[in-house]
């Protein structure tokens, strides 16, 4: 099998027509062709510690301890409120994104600012939902079913501000070297990240609020 | 102030001079050694001034060669710990009979099988194995490195965080004292309030990110990197047991992390997840830890069997027997490890139904090593076989191993394993398979790649020595652990009762004695291989008549690995080259891109053994500083977008040249 | 996603190395989409207008599944072939993982819980 892609060698023996084993001129390829396929990797994995969190709460969720329920504590108009913060993020940033690739940076600064800002709601509300809870005697320790709705969606919540402080540090990065490769290429990692919490949170709210309150 | 009960607290927790074990003799004199050890091994680096060169040319390295042999250094120093956790329990179990209670006190003993099974899996196997593929795995593809060269250097120096906290324990507090898993409700603050189940949990976390993030690396290494004609089935047969292996821990580690995560929320925060009351429940627990618990063991084995395929072929002069069976094989070993999680707790009480369908999965993945098992066969048989020290470990492999699977599937039946779950029996299974499968098959790989590695061979002769020793060691020391289980003794077990069984005993314990001068001739050999390199030197790249791509290459390589990036015909890469008449080049050579070293990494490993140290000892502020910490070493690494640089074309010129007299020399 | 022409107006967002991007018009039908799929178990929960709760449990369960295709789709722009189907492969294998441990744990529990805590199966009446 003689596939003779290149030039041969100099010091080749020509009489014998060997195969090309290396490449001659190889043009240095970009950087950074594995960080899509590793950062989605990556959320694979994410998404299996998720998993474990919704198995304990499918497991553990109905453990009341005699103590509040579901329809004693969720509030669905707030959850739908939520929800929909998190869902306009979701499409301001898919904005920010199509605005990177056609180069415009000031308007690709302005969709991830106005997507950090649906993010801060997000968690605020949260926030205030938890301390709600809270007060109400509430609390993670309370009971297994709490512990495992407060860990689920917390860790959700975490994951969500660990994309906050990530979209902050990009947003300075932005700034200071514009749209380069690298930070093209962080941009669709962060752009992964954000949509994946999204499906998350369809999860959570189905299964935890949702479900629980049909209970 | 300085003896204010509140502004210590708040400094230093809940550690106190308490925690050192001063009362404890075995422990003073490990100590000592340790420290006199220590002082000698540092006060040596210093005086031969090796401080820059081991931080230039090792530490901050993101070269996969040189964080490969890093793992290994790793692995080998915990493994002499770990057997010394081996010989104190042979040692106690084989005197505690006629009413003497040996010499280690509960508190100790618990603690000693506790640390012997997390430092043998997390901080001797993982490593090794992991060292191995990192070496391996692109020199095979013909890749020049890694996917993501840094985030291999971190993920070393996470290891070895995790390593350095488990060690921490010696000194500094105490251990765990749950077995190696944890299980609650012991393992719960109500019943393990101190902080050895802390360093237990924060060890295990810290170095979890980094084999979580070694998978992440080397999946995608095996994807995108390969040399151009080298497609999916035509990688060597230790790329697809890696790549399944890094399939394995992406998908398992995630499940560990979370797990512990519960278990110390529960410790910290007073959750109800796996606690006797409130609706907890300790069987979630051990149904999560063993989804994640069976394919780790998945993970230790594959790239043994990885190894086994080219140390046969290679030693055989034959290309290996069935390489599609082979991987298909692996990947259905892939997918069925995550079908037989609950053979490891029959006896919990699931009921029939539930323990059939898990016995019958258990049974059916015993059927793709069989394959395996006959393929390395058939590649043998009408070979031509070099019994060389990586053959003389795989033929040890098939014998033992088989025997190690077959009590498996003894266990499998779940009948059969009410009587034999926690016994003896089951302990001699799974060292029967993890050293017979795992570690003759490092042992084999260390002695096969070493030369590649280091440029000359392992000593021979100790390589004999440390083997007949390790395999006839292997034998006395856990065949009568098959015939105690038998009988009914269970694991973990102090004083025995029953003078009848010391014998056993007895017998175990001079086969960890064989063993530990299988360590110990191991060790010389490292140093007598040192010493006599120069005889044991290897100039051609290819000592072995090896059949695979990393042989093209110089030994040690270049950090550049491969000055032109090979192109690929055929299964058995080099061997195809060899056989098609492949001349090397000379010249015509240009710049190389490469990634530039960091000592990101080791920072951010040291911050995290703070971090760790503040969670165990409830140092509030130095956990949070730490954590911060890490947080903004990583975020300012981000702003670093300078981390490339070029070996010139004349660089790479001189390097091949030098390459070019020595095989010229060597001719 | 290597440096290309900045592309102006309306493109199909698909570009010259193969990605696919979406565009205004493919975000905001995703974006339409999700909110109906949300909007629906809301409103079917909040109102409870059908009185049987296993039906409507399964209804929601099944507008999840299919607004995560939905997001899979248009937010995330998953396809086979994006890295030569090895997203694709990675996503289906994850998935296969979650059902197992999700269901496995919950049978095995369930059968765990029946066997080992006999008079305790109702746990939301338990203290």
């Amino acid at each position: 099998m003689t596939t003779a892609i290149l030039e041969a060698p100099d010091t080749r023996d020509t009489a014998t027509e060997a195969p090309a084993f290396y490449l001659r001129d190889e043009h240095e390829h970009a950087d950074g062709g594995s960080t899509a396929l590793g950062f989605w990797i990556y959320l694979m994995s994410d998404c299996l510690i998720f998993a474990v969190l919704f198995a304990t709460y499918g497991v553990l969720g109905h453990n009341y301890a005699a103590g509040p329920a579901p329809k004693d504590l969720f509030d669905l108009p707030l959850v739908a409120v939520n929800t929909s913060m998190l869902l306009l993020s979701s499409i301001t940033y898919g904005f920010a994104m199509l605005a990177a690739y056609e180069h415009r940076q000031t308007a690709t600064q302005a969709w991830l600012a106005v997507t950090g800002l649906f993010g801060l709601c997000f968690i605020g509300i949260e926030l205030h939902e938890f301390a709600g809870m809270i007060a109400e005697g509430a609390t993670p320790e309370r009971s297994a079913f709490l512990s495992s709705f407060f860990t689920l969606v917390g860790t959700h919540g975490l994951h969500v501000t660990a994309g906050l402080i990530w979209l902050v540090t990009l947003m300075v990065q932005v700034r200071r070297h514009g749209l380069m490769e690298a930070n093209m290429r962080r941009l669709m990692c962060l752009s992964m990240f954000w949509h994946f919490l999204d499906v998350i949170w369809i999860g959570v709210f189905t299964f935890v609020y949702l479900m629980g309150m049909l209970r | 102030m300085l003896q204010d009960p509140k502004l210590l607290h708040f400094l230093f927790g809940r550690l106190s001079l308490d925690a050192l074990p001063i009362h404890e003799p075995i422990l003073v004199g490990t100590f000592i050694v340790v420290a006199i050890g220590g002082v000698a091994v540092l006060g040596a680096i210093t005086y031969f001034r090796l401080w820059r060169y081991l931080w230039e040319e090792w530490f901050t390295s993101v070269d996969h060669k040189r964080i490969g042999v890093m793992y290994m250094v790793l692995g080998i120093i915990m493994l002499l710990r770990g057997f010394a956790d081996a010989v104190m329990m042979r040692l106690q179990q084989a005197i505690a009979f006629n009413g003497s209670q040996g010499y280690l006190p509960a508190h100790h003993y618990d603690q000693v099988f506790t640390a012997h099974g997390v430092i043998m899996i997390f901080f001797v196997a993982m490593p090794l194995v992991t060292g191995l593929m990192n070496f391996v795995v692109p020199l095979q593809i013909g890749a020049r490195d890694v996917s993501f060269p840094f985030l291999n250097n971190f993920s070393f120096w996470m290891t070895v965080a995790g390593a350095v906290i488990v060690m921490m324990s010696l000194f500094i507090g105490e251990f765990a004292r749950t077995g190696w898993l944890a299980y609650p409700p012991l393992s719960e603050y109500a019943y393990s309030p101190d902080v050895g189940m802390d360093y237990y949990i924060w060890g295990l976390q810290i170095a979890g990110i980094g084999t979580l993030l070694s998978g992440v690396n080397l999946v995608c290494t095996i994807v995108k990197m390969r040399a151009p004609g080298m497609t999916m089935m035509k990688m060597p047969v230790f790329t697809w047991t890696a790549l399944c292996t890094n399939i394995l821990i992406v998908a398992a580690f995630p499940v560990l992390t979370a797990v512990l995560a519960l278990l110390s929320l529960d410790r910290y925060v007073g959750t109800d997840f796996f606690t006797n009351d409130f609706g907890g429940n300790p069987m979630m627990y051990v149904n999560l830890i063993w989804i994640w618990g069976h394919p780790e063991v998945y993970i230790l084995i594959l790239p043994a069997f990885g190894i086994y395929s080219e140390v046969t072929a290679t030693f055989c002069g034959k290309r290996l027997f069935g390489y599609t069976s082979m991987v298909y094989a692996t990947l259905v070993i892939t997918i069925l490890s995550y079908l037989v999680w609950l053979h490891h707790f029959f006896t919990m009480g699931s009921g029939a139904s539930v323990n059939s369908f898990f016995g019958i999965t258990t049974m059916v993945i015993s059927i793709p090593t069989g394959a395996k098992m006959f393929n390395w066969l058939f590649t043998m048989y009408r070979g031509r076989i070099r019994f060389e020290p990586p053959m003389m470990w795989t033929v040890a492999f098939m014998l033992t191993f088989v025997i190690g699977g077959m009590s498996g599937v003894l266990l499998a039946v779940p009948p059969a394993d009410f009587v034999l779950h926690n016994s003896l029996f089951l302990v001699a299974h799974f060292h029967n398979v993890i050293i017979g499968g795992v570690l003759f098959g490092l042992f084999a790989g260390i002695n096969y790649w070493f030369p590649k590695a280091f440029g000359f061979r392992l000593d021979p002769f100790w390589g004999k020595m440390s083997f007949w020793f390790w395999v006839v060691g292997f034998y006395f020391a856990f065949m009568p652990l098959y015939v105690l289980g038998l009988m009914g003794v269970t694991r973990r077990l102090r004083v025995f009762d029953d003078p009848s069984l010391q014998i056993w005993f007895v017998i175990a314990a001079f086969g960890a004695f064989l063993i530990a001068l299988g360590i110990g001739s191991f060790l010389v050999q490292l140093v007598v291989s040192i010493r006599r390199r120069e005889a044991l030197r290897d100039v051609t790249g290819d000592p072995w008549f090896a059949r695979t791509l990393e042989w093209s290459t110089a030994s040690p390589p270049p950090a550049y690995n491969f000055a032109f990036t090979p192109v690929i015909h055929d299964i058995d890469a080099w061997w195809d080259m060899k056989e098609r008449g492949y001349v090397r080049p000379r010249q015509g050579f240009r710049a190389i891109h490469m990634p530039r070293n960091t000592g990101t990494g080791v920072i951010l490993g040291a911050l995290a053994v703070a971090f760790a140290f503040g969670m165990i000892w409830w140092i509030w502020w130095l956990a949070a500083l730490g954590f911060a910490a890490m947080l903004a070493v990583a975020i300012t690494h981000t702003f670093d977008y300078h981390r490339d640089f070029h070996i010139g074309a004349d660089m790479v010129t001189r390097t091949e040249d030098d390459r070019t007299r020595l095989l010229v020399e060597g001719a | 996603m290597t440096g290309h022409a900045a592309q102006t107006g309306v493109h199909a967002g698909l570009h010259p190395d193969g990605h696919d991007h979406g565009s205004h018009r493919t975000y905001l039908t995703g974006f339409a989409l999700s909110v109906i799929l949300t909007a629906i178990p809301f409103w079917l929960v909040m109102t409870g207008v059908l009185a049987n709760n296993q039906v409507t449990g399964l209804l929601i369960m099944a507008l999840a599944a299919v607004q995560i295709v939905v997001h899979m789709i248009y937010f995330l722009h998953m396809s086979s072939r994006s890295e030569g189907g090895w997203s694709m492969m990675a996503l289906v294998f994850t998935l296969v993982l979650v059902l197992i441990a999700l269901a496995g744990s919950m049978w095995v529990m369930y059968h765990l819980n029946a066997n080992m805590m006999p008079g305790m199966t109702d746990m939301s009446r338990m203290p």
